[in-house]
Parts: structure tokens; C-alpha cells; sequence
């Protein structure tokens, strides 16, 4: 019977049917940080359990990463207590864990994919809520909480009820200066920040079938931004030559019979969805959020609309009928698990080379991972971004939230390549998110406001 | 992989909540509202209430946190979309710690309400209307006594009376006292193991 990905790779994971009705349900690779495990550990021991799938748990240090002074022990004694808790958790348990001395360290969210550990037709649990991240590559994969990392790690399962599929096709072809990032923004506006609840996200059609996994990554992180826990893409051609070669990939004949499944798990032509929704890439422009949530957004050459007693006019200093360019700003950030890779660097690079930072803009580059900083590193990236003013940072999820040195400072203004624009997200209270593409941080850096990346781009050598 | 584990999990039922009420108007509000990220600094969940809302409460003296007539109360009420964002277990916890035993709202974040439930604070869904109606009681009378009965899925305060239902598989898990999952989820291990060995990538293909 023709069905979609979610139920197929939900159905090979289901346990059974818990006596409160929930489902039991395997996890396929559990990927754990810093910030929400210290108390997941502690309840494990106070009930004597043990790490029951110690080899399908991994670990990295990430959220608390100081990006400039690395030393251990850290100034924050708090972050360092944190990360001496993850490190003697991951020892006793025997779990893997990569530290900032570690080449694979970085924010959990890119080492996955990037080490092949993520892969087609798995199921996936992180204390995160951006592990729908993960869903680029065809698996299914789930942002929890605490308790629930507890009961995987106690147990490899977690108790859950299924979820409706949307089907959402965006086709035809992106102009140039309009990537993944406002691809996504678009999607949410449309449908809601609260419109994916209840729905697994299928993203589809020709745009994202010529989309690069980076790209695809974009967009399947921020579904819970719309509401969805779970975003996914069918794995493709595409999945399968990113994956061949990765460190944890299968490889040889095991690589394809791996292939064989992956195909396997994909949705079937004919499957029926809960839901369709569908996108014309042309019509999307670069866009860039000026509210208080993810789905406050507007097109570059469009007018805000709101309504005026909406509290995100008042707290952003925006009012109806405004335009988003011309707006100035403080700070300008490239990095995070939504746009923090080498392609996002790489294009980045392209808009700043040549160019000054304007004077009254502070601008870091924060690789996603040490892997992803090492690459840059060897086309020259750091250089280019150095000399025009940007601080080239080292690898973890930095001014995307307040959990690290990196923070905004009191109504400080920032265009930011990250997922989140809500009140107080990167640190101050009072500071204010202005969410867009890597391209237009870059070209708003320069400019010191916000700026219509095409006008930029029509210069830039490609 | 280790073998079967022991569990000790005390179940406790919870069948209806009583108390006070404490009216939170607005939509999409998101964990880190509820609980900033620099509070997350932590390796324990003690405390947190203290830091409940604490940018908002600063930035809003009339907060309905920092309202004196609401201290006490142990039902939240919500509107549509409550807990959006950051998966944080923190912000439930922050809430729970406060006092507070039960949420009213329209609608609530999945991950939210899911972190909700394993820490035994069930979300109750209702209409617009109905928690417009049940704030504006609770704004006028802070001292009303609340209950919201899990079973049932109502929720009464004087002669109001809404409907304002638990998620079926929630609602069941916590009228059994199983909303903490772990030890069903230990109890047939065997079976986890089993389907762990039919799983290629398990396997190495």
C-alpha cells in the first residue's frame, strides 16, 4: 500500500502500544548536549538505571561554547559545572562525546549530518527542539525534553503519539538572492507559527529536489518554528552522494544495501497526505522577519502589515505600513544550526570580499562545527571575512541564544542568519532579532542596514 | 546494549485539579519568555521558579506573575500556541515549581505539552471563547476556586462551566497514574531489543 515516509519509518520503530495508548517507539540515535541532559542523567541514577544503548548515543558540547576564549576551565563557573557534568555522564556511560579539543566537536544539529550519523529512515531524539533538523536526510526526528532523554537514554524509546503528514511543495526555480532561509520564513508566514501542531512536515517538489543537504537542512530546521516537531525530505540521489564517504556512513556493499533501503523508505508516488500545501518558488523574495515570532515576516520590497496593537510594533519599534530596508543595525551574526555551513560561509564570503563592515556594526562569523571552520579555513574564508571587519569565531551556537558570552546588549538591533527572533533570544531582554538569510546578513554588515541582497548582488562576481 | 533494568517508578493518579486561577493572556508565547536561556546555566532544575517570566516581570509590573492576587494559585490560563519554541524542560518545570498544577489554554506546543505531561501537569485545550470567558472570570474574582477535571474534560469555577479536554492518550495516562513513562517503557525490554535487531541500520546493513 502506497504510504509516506513518516508511517513507514514510524511503523519499522513501533515497540508497542503502551498501556496508556501511546506508542512505544524506538530511537534509532540519540544525540545529546550540555544544556538538557545534566538532570536526565541524575534521575537515571537515583532510579539505578543504566544507559541502555550506550552505542547509538552521542554527544557534543555546544549551546555554553565560549567562541573566543576556549580555555578550560571556563570563566562561567556554571558552564564549566555543566560541562564537567556531561563529560563524567558520557565516561561512565561509555557514550561518546566530542569536546572543543575534539575535531568533530560542534552544534549537535550540523555534526550529525556532517559525520554521516544521521541518516535515511532512522528515527532521531535530541533534547532540542531544532532536531527536525535532521529530517533533511529522510529521517524522522524528534526535539525532546528531559524527561523524555531520560527515557531514552534508560531505555532507547520514547512514549508518543503519531503524527498527520502535510505534504508541502514549493516548485520552480529561485531567483538569485533568495535562498533556503526564506524559503522557510515563507512557509511559516503562510501557514502559521502555529500551523505545522499535530503535523509532521513533508517538504517536496522541484525547488527542494534540486536543493543541496545544506539547503535542505535550512528549511527542515525551522519546522518547529511553524509548529511541526518533525520535518523531513525523501532521501534522493542527493542523500545518498552526500552521505557516501561520511565517517559514520555505512561503506563499501554495506553503502548499497543501505542505498537499497533508504529508496525503500522514501514516500511512495501515490501516497495520501493529511494535508497539501503548495509554493511557488519564483514569488519568494528575500525575506526578513520584523516581529516577535518566526512567522512575522515580510517580504524585502513589501510593505509591514499587522495589526498596530500587536506588542512585537511596539518592543521591535516598527509600525504598519514600514518597509524592513533601510532599518539600522548593531550587530550582525552568520552561524547557528540553521545557517552556520560552509555553504552558508562560502556565500557569505562572496558579498563581503572587497567590502568594510560598517563602522557601527560588531559582525562574527560562528562556524557550525570545527570541521565546517576548518574547511573555511582552507579556501580562505576566515581571511576574507577578517579583513572586512567580521570576528571569525570558533565552532558553537553563540548569539543564536543567550546561553553564552555572545549576546546582545541592551536594544541592540541584529540581523541574524539563526531560527529564533523571540523577546530576550539572544540574550537581552530587550534586544531585537531581525531573522534572514546568511546573504543578507552579510550585505546588511556592510551596508549597516538592512538591504535588498539582489541590489547587492548584481555587483558581486559569481 | 544493556539487558533488562529494574524499575522503581511510584504511579500516581491525577484525576482533577483544584485551586485558584491565574489568567495569561496572549498568544505564542515561548519558552524562553517562560524561562530565559541564561537560567538554563545549570545542572539542576531547583530554583527555577524564581526565574519564571523574569524578563517579562521586569519589563511589566502589572504582569499577572507579579500580581499579588494570583499568588497561590495552582491553575494557569492560557491562550493559543502557549510554549512555543525551545524544547526546554525548563519552562514546565519553572511553572510546576511555582505552584502551579494545571493549564487552561486554546492550544499548546506540542513539545510543551509533552514535557508537561511527563512531570504530571496536564494541559487542558478549550475554545477561544471559553478561555476568554474563564480569564475574565478569574480577572474579576481571584479568589474563585477552579477545578479541572481530567476525566471528564471540564472545567468549573462558579456556574461556569467549559469544556476543555486532555489529549486522549495523556488524559488515559494520567487517570492511570502512567503519565511518568519510563518504567512501562523498561517493562518488556525484550521486545525493544527485538525490534532494534530488525532494524538494517542497526545492524550494519
Amino acid at each position: 500500500m502506497a504510504d509516506t515516509l513518516f508511517h513507514k519509518v514510524w511503523n519499522a520503530h513501533v515497540v508497542r502500544t503502551l498501556p496508556s495508548g501511546q506508542t512505544q517507539l524506538f530511537v534509532g540515535l540519540h544525540l545529546i548536549h550540555e544544556v538538557t541532559t545534566p538532570q536526565a542523567f541524575d534521575m537515571l541514577r537515583q532510579h539505578g538505571w543504566r544507559v541502555a544503548f550506550p552505542e547509538r548515543t552521542f554527544a557534543t558540547l555546544d549551546h555554553i561554547v565560549p567562541t573566543t576564549r576556549q580555555m578550560r576551565p571556563f570563566l562561567d563557573v556554571m558552564a564549566e559545572e555543566m560541562t564537567v557534568s556531561l563529560e563524567r555522564n558520557c565516561r561512565d556511560a561509555g557514550i561518546p562525546l566530542w569536546m572543543l579539543d575534539a575535531d568533530n566537536q560542534g552544534i549537535v544539529h550540523v555534526i550529525g549530518p556532517e559525520l554521516g550519523l544521521t541518516q535515511p529512515g532512522m528515527t532521531i531524539a535530541c533534547g532540542d527542539s531544532h532536531t527536525s533538523t535532521h529530517g533533511a536526510l529522510g529521517a524522522i526526528a524528534f526535539g525532546i525534553g528531559t524527561s523524555q532523554v531520560r527515557d531514552v537514554l534508560a531505555s532507547q524509546c520514547l512514549a508518543l503519539d503519531p503524527l498527520k503528514v502535510r505534504r508541502i511543495d514549493v516548485n520552480g526555480r529561485l531567483n538569485a538572492g533568495v535562498y533556503a532561509k526564506d524559503v522557510i520564513l515563507t512557509i511559516i508566514r503562510r501557514l502559521g507559527v502555529q500551523g505545522g501542531v499535530g503535523y509532521a512536515y513533508e517538504y517536496g517538489g522541484t525547488t527542494l529536489d534540486t536543493m543541496t543537504i545544506d539547503e535542505r537542512l535550512t528549511v527542515c530546521n525551522m519546522s518547529i518554528e511553524g509548529g511541526a516537531r518533525v520535518g523531513y525530505v525523501n532521501p534522493d540521489d542527493t542523500t545518498f552522494a552526500y552521505l557516501r564517504g561520511r565517517p559514520f556512513a555505512p561503506a563499501g556493499e554495506a553503502f548499497d544495501r543501505a542505498v537499497a533501503w533508504w529508496r525503500q523508505v522514501a514516500s511512495d508516488r501515490n501516497a495520501r497526505y493529511d494535508d497539501r500545501v503548495t509554493f511557488d518558488a519564483a514569488s519568494i523574495e528575500p525575506t526578513v522577519t520584523w516581529g516577535i515570532n518566526p512567522g512575522q515576516s515580510v517580504g524585502v520590497s513589501e510593505p509591514i502589515a499587522g495589526d498596530p496593537s500587536d506588542e512585537a510594533f511596539a518592543f521591535m519599534g516598527f509600525t504598519p505600513g514600514r518597509r524592513v530596508t533601510g532599518t539600522k543595525i548593531d550587530v550582525a551574526f552568520i552561524g547557528s544550526c540553521t545557517n552556520g555551513r560552509l555553504s552558508d560561509l562560502e556565500e557569505a564570503a562572496r558579498l563581503v570580499r572587497g567590502h568594510r563592515v560598517a563602522r557601527h556594526v560588531t559582525a562574527l562569523v560562528v562556524p557550525g562545527s570545527q570541521a565546517i571552520s576548518r574547511a573555511a579555513e582552507a579556501r580562505g574564508l576566515d581571511q576574507v571575512f577578517r579583513q572586512a571587519g567580521f570576528e571569525w569565531r570558533g565552532a558553537g551556537c553563540s548569539m543564536c541564544l543567550g546561553m553564552n558570552p555572545d549576546r546582545l546588549e541592551g536594544r541592540q538591533v541584529c540581523a541574524s542568519s539563526s531560527n529564533r527572533n523571540f523577546k530576550g533570544r539572544q540574550g537581552s531582554p530587550t534586544g531585537r532579532t531581525l531573522l534572514m538569510s546568511p546573504a543578507m546578513v552579510a550585505a546588511a554588515a556592510i551596508a549597516g542596514e538592512v538591504v535588498d541582497v539582489r541590489t547587492v548582488l548584481e555587483a558581486v562576481p559569481a | 546494549m544493556n539487558s533488562s533494568q529494574g524499575s522503581s517508578l511510584k504511579s500516581q493518579t491525577i484525576l482533577s485539579v483544584s485551586g485558584r486561577g491565574l489568567p495569561l493572556r496572549g498568544n505564542d508565547i515561548d519558552t524562553d519568555r517562560i524561562m530565559p536561556a541564561r537560567f538554563l546555566v545549570s545542572v539542576s532544575f531547583e530554583g527555577l521558579e524564581r526565574h519564571l517570566f523574569e524578563d517579562d516581570r521586569a519589563a511589566d509590573s502589572t504582569h499577572p506573575f507579579n500580581d499579588p492576587r494570583y499568588a497561590g494559585a495552582s491553575i494557569l490560563i492560557v491562550n493559543a500556541n502557549f510554549g512555543c519554541g525551545s524544547s526546554r524542560e525548563h519552562a514546565p518545570q519553572g511553572i510546576a515549581r511555582a505552584g502551579i498544577r494545571a493549564i487552561v489554554g486554546e492550544s499548546f506546543s506540542e513539545i510543551f505539552q509533552g514535557n508537561a505531561a511527563v512531570i504530571g501537569l496536564p494541559c487542558f485545550a478549550a475554545s477561544h471563547s471559553a478561555v476568554e470567558q474563564l480569564q475574565t472570570l478569574v480577572e474579576r474574582n481571584p479568589d474563585m476556586s477552579i477545578t479541572a477535571d481530567v476525566q471528564s474534560g471540564t472545567i468549573t469555577a462558579g456556574s461556569l462551566r467549559i469544556e476543555a479536554a486532555v489529549p486522549k492518550a495523556l488524559r488515559d495516562a494520567f487517570i492511570s497514574g502512567q503519565w511518568n513513562p519510563t518504567a512501562m517503557l523498561l517493562d518488556r525490554f525484550e521486545e525493544v531489543k527485538a525490534v532494534a535487531g530488525r532494524l538494517p541500520y542497526i545492524q550494519g546493513f
